[in-house]
């Protein structure tokens, strides 16, 4: 039933970009977020275009798997486009009984759902070659500073990935409780919206009680391998920026020059 | 006649990179208030098996018959057959929700849309057939011990009076005492009732004590169907796919291979017992 | 100077009422003595409830004594000084393979305990590459610890705990969980530690065959050590062992009946063979 839900995919292969510092990573993506919320114009959405496929090529990651990732937001697209297809004032172009269709509707419908296809996309080249613990240890790295402020960045840290590691756990119990409800004639499916609720009850119930029970035992089993939060602790995959890490900073950077620069010029 | 198999098999994630075979053709009968045994490692199908048989899991190819009825036809009530077909599921203490062990225990009756009255009697028919000591009835689920829950969750599944009882691992998890005083529980209520009882397990001197009918799974398909001594007579054919027959079935073909006039059938320390004192001519 | 060494050890769980007034208490452990010399493989046997988890707490100093002292490895459980060179020094395994596995991939899990102590990068690796080889699960270190199998896991966490490089490992039945198959590959791993690392094992289980091979073995019940001796002398006294909720070996349990039967077999027999030849006198 659940079993078939998977979250924080990642696809393993020997690329340039698997192997840059998830630093960089998250550095390139905000860089390349941003740029795909100022571009104008076709030349602007040709370099971006240009960027992001040339960036996938690299990954070696299959474009039908990042096509995939889509699918989940084809209907929130259609709503999105429709809306400022439709809803957009300004020069009419085609008018059909009381719909019109304007100029400028179809220029932010198609800005629009490029913008939100690139970003799909440009976000999950990112969670594709990098594993969930290196996001974790990026992020723990990149904010460290924070943690002069009393941001608890390295207990965060930690349970972002200790989430990560018992999410495919609690959704093969609650498959499990599920199960085992369902027969003892529990109802899942049918009835109005506040007796869907109620018959969650012996579902959910279970499933806390669990989850604080795993708590409790993971809490045990990380005090006895001698855990007392970050002080004092080293790592074993430190992260070290490398070479190919300067030039993927310089290209980010030449590449956002030129669509600020583009952007300017038009 | 309550359960026919034909040709089931189950594939998840089918048509995918990550199809896995879990049931490959399983042509089975089970008739009314037999006492089976299903035995195979973890992954060789036992537990996607009993799923089918109150339709948890539908199989992806063939069909089943419940009292002569298609339970794939589309009239067909699944979540009747869900009451009576009870299932309790490996470590089922983790299913307890209710306030109180006896509000726990009745929601099996609720849900099959018995009046009040007739809830409370089966709850308490329920937990008295378990053995659980009547001050922890209103007591929170929550406080009970280990072997405790079990039992009150097992009494939750006695209470719906199922025709077929399926346990997946009952024991698992309970020291040796727990462990014989539930498979007790369950051979005292499969002689008090006479219902289809189907255990699953991995343990062969646990099942070989109580069933009388073992079938043993390996890769998705019935490997072997019969009587225990029956089946432990091929305990070379086990002990390729890693399961081994009962330590006595060894001690008794050994004995017979060191020269001694004994039956290679018993299957239990008491059968055992009895086949060597007879064999010294002492009974 | 044993490894452990518990004198007189007692600890009290107290229940508190809201107003913190003290509800109850429950004896768990009662005047427990109990001492291990370093390289032995020590098994405690005891039914479930007898105490024997709160005792594997405290030599790893995740409890403190309530009375009585308990030395691990020359410092004392109650000193709060000492308790991350004893915990480093007493590596603990759990019951449940899942609930102990902290990261997403097998040899980042490994590296937890010894990122804890501060090793540095380098080393960690040589030990998680040593440790992981020490169980059998080199070849496994890129997976995630999800597809794994029971023993698997269970065989990560052992690594898990060498890594720290322990003198001593407890393991607060670790099989309990396990299906055979994983049952044997834990014991097969852990004997191996034993013997060619000298590692000190205390093995807590309630499962008879796997104590057959320890160097001595505790029996536990409502808190005391009640039995103690080599498994031969235990496995011989069957009615006390059943008296405190454990069972024996099946040939074991079958060569006490047919003594009790009036034929003339020793006590304490454990393996086929031993019956064999004893019954081969008898003609």
């Amino acid at each position: 039933m659940l079993r078939d839900i998977t979250l924080g995919q990642y696809y393993p292969a020997d690329s340039v970009i698997h192997k840059l510092d998830p630093r960089t990573k998250l550095f390139g993506t905000l860089l390349f977020i941003i740029s795909v919320f100022s571009f104008d114009g076709l030349l602007g959405f040709g370099v971006i275009t240009l960027f992001m496929f040339g960036i996938i090529y690299l990954s070696k990651v299959p474009l039908s798997f990042m096509v995939r990732g889509l699918r989940a937001i084809v209907i929130l697209l259609l709503i999105a486009g429709a809306l400022n297809l439709f809803l957009t004032p300004g020069q009419p172009l085609i008018t059909l009984w009381k719909i019109v269709i304007t100029k400028e509707g179809v220029r932010n419908a198609s800005l629009m759902t490029v913008r939100m296809i690139y970003l799909i996309m440009g976000t999950s080249v990112m969670t594709l070659t990098t594993t969930p613990n290196q996001l974790t240890d990026g992020l723990e790295k990149s904010l460290r500073p924070l943690s002069k402020i009393h941001v608890p960045v390295h207990e965060i840290a930690m349970m972002m990935s200790i989430a990560l590691r018992f999410i495919p756990i609690l959704i093969e119990e609650t498959d499990k409780i599920m199960k085992a409800q369902m027969a003892r004639g529990a109802d899942f499916e049918s009835g109005g919206l506040i007796k869907k609720a109620k018959n969650m009850v012996p579902l959910l119930v279970p499933l806390f009680v669990s989850a604080f029970r795993r708590a409790n035992d993971l809490a045990l089993a990380m005090e006895a391998r001698c855990y007392v939060g970050g002080d004092g602790r080293t790592k074993m995959k430190p992260l070290v920026y490398e070479k190919r890490d300067v030039g993927a900073y310089a290209v980010v950077i030449v590449y956002f020059v030129i669509v600020v620069l583009v952007k300017s010029l038009l | 006649m309550s359960f026919i198999l034909d040709k089931v098999s189950h594939r998840y994630s089918q048509g995918t990179a990550y199809e896995i075979t879990a049931l490959d053709n399983v042509n089975l009968k089970i008739n009314d208030g037999e006492f089976i045994g299903i035995i195979g490692h973890t992954g060789s199908g036992k537990s996607t098996l009993v799923q089918h048989l109150n339709g948890l899991l539908k199989a992806t190819e063939g069909a089943i018959y419940y009292n002569g009825q298609d339970i794939y036809d589309k009239d067909y009530d699944l979540r009747d057959l869900r009451t009576q077909v009870g299932m309790v599921f490996q470590y089922p203490e983790h299913q307890l929700f209710e306030e109180t062990v006896f509000a726990d225990v009745c929601f099996g009756p609720k849900n099959q849309g018995l009046p009040e009255k007739d809830c409370t009697l089966r709850a308490f028919e329920a937990l008295r057939s378990v053995g659980l000591p009547e001050k922890y009835y209103y007591a929170s689920p929550f406080e009970l011990s280990g072997g405790q829950k079990r039992r009150a969750a097992i009494a939750g599944v006695l209470a719906m009076k199922p025709a077929v009882l399926i346990l997946d691992e009952p024991t698992a998890g309970l020291d040796p005492k727990g462990r014989d005083e539930i498979l007790d529980l369950i051979a005292e209520t499969h002689a008090h009732y006479g219902n289809t009882v189907i255990l699953v397990s991995h343990s062969m001197e646990d099942v070989a004590k109580y069933v009388d009918r073992i079938i043993v799974m390996n890769q998705g398909s019935v490997m072997l169907d019969g009587a225990p001594r029956d089946v432990f007579h091929h305990y070379k054919e086990l002990e390729e796919i890693g399961l081994a027959a009962p330590q006595v079935t060894y001690l008794m073909h050994e004995m017979r291979e060191a020269g001694m006039d004994v039956s290679t059938e018993p299957t239990t320390v008491d059968e055992a017992k009895d086949a060597i004192l007879r064999m010294l001519g002492r009974k | 100077m044993g490894i452990v060494e518990a004198k007189n050890l007692v600890h009290e769980y107290i229940t508190r009422d809201e107003e913190g007034n003290v509800e109850g208490i429950q004896v768990a452990l009662d005047h427990l003595d109990l001492s291990v010399k370093p390289g032995q493989f020590i098994a405690v046997l005891g039914h479930n409830g007898s105490g024997k988890s709160t005792f594997a707490k405290h030599i790893n100093a995740l409890l403190t004594p309530t009375e009585g002292t308990l030395i691990v490895d020359g410092l004392d459980v109650s000193d709060e000084n000492h308790v991350y060179d004893i915990r480093q020094r007493a590596g603990m395994v759990f019951q449940n393979p899942d609930n102990q596995i902290i990261a997403s991939v097998v040899q980042e899990d490994v590296g937890f305990g010894p990122e804890n102590l501060g090793v540095p990068t380098e080393q960690i690796w040589e030990r998680v590459e040593q440790s992981l080889k020490s169980v059998g699960m080199w070849k496994y270190r890129e997976h995630s610890p999800n597809k794994l199998s029971g023993g698997q896991k269970q065989r990560v966490a052992i690594a898990g705990v060498m890594a720290m490089e322990p003198k001593c490992i407890i393991l607060d039945e670790p099989t309990a969980m396990l299906d055979p198959d994983g049952r044997k590959e834990v014991l097969h791993a852990v004997h191996k530690l034993n013997k060619e690392k000298g590692v000190t094992i205390i093995l807590i289980t309630h499962y008879m065959e796997e104590v057959v091979d320890a160097d001595y073995v505790y029996v536990m019940d409502q808190g005391k050590v009640v039995m103690e001796g080599n498994p031969r002398g235990i496995f011989s006294q069957v009615d006390a062992l059943q008296e405190h909720r454990l069972d024996v070996p099946q040939i074991t349990a079958l060569a006490h009946e047919l003594k009790n039967s009036g034929l003339p077999i020793p006590d304490g027999i454990l393996t086929r063979q031993e019956l064999i030849e004893a019954l081969a006198k008898i003609k």
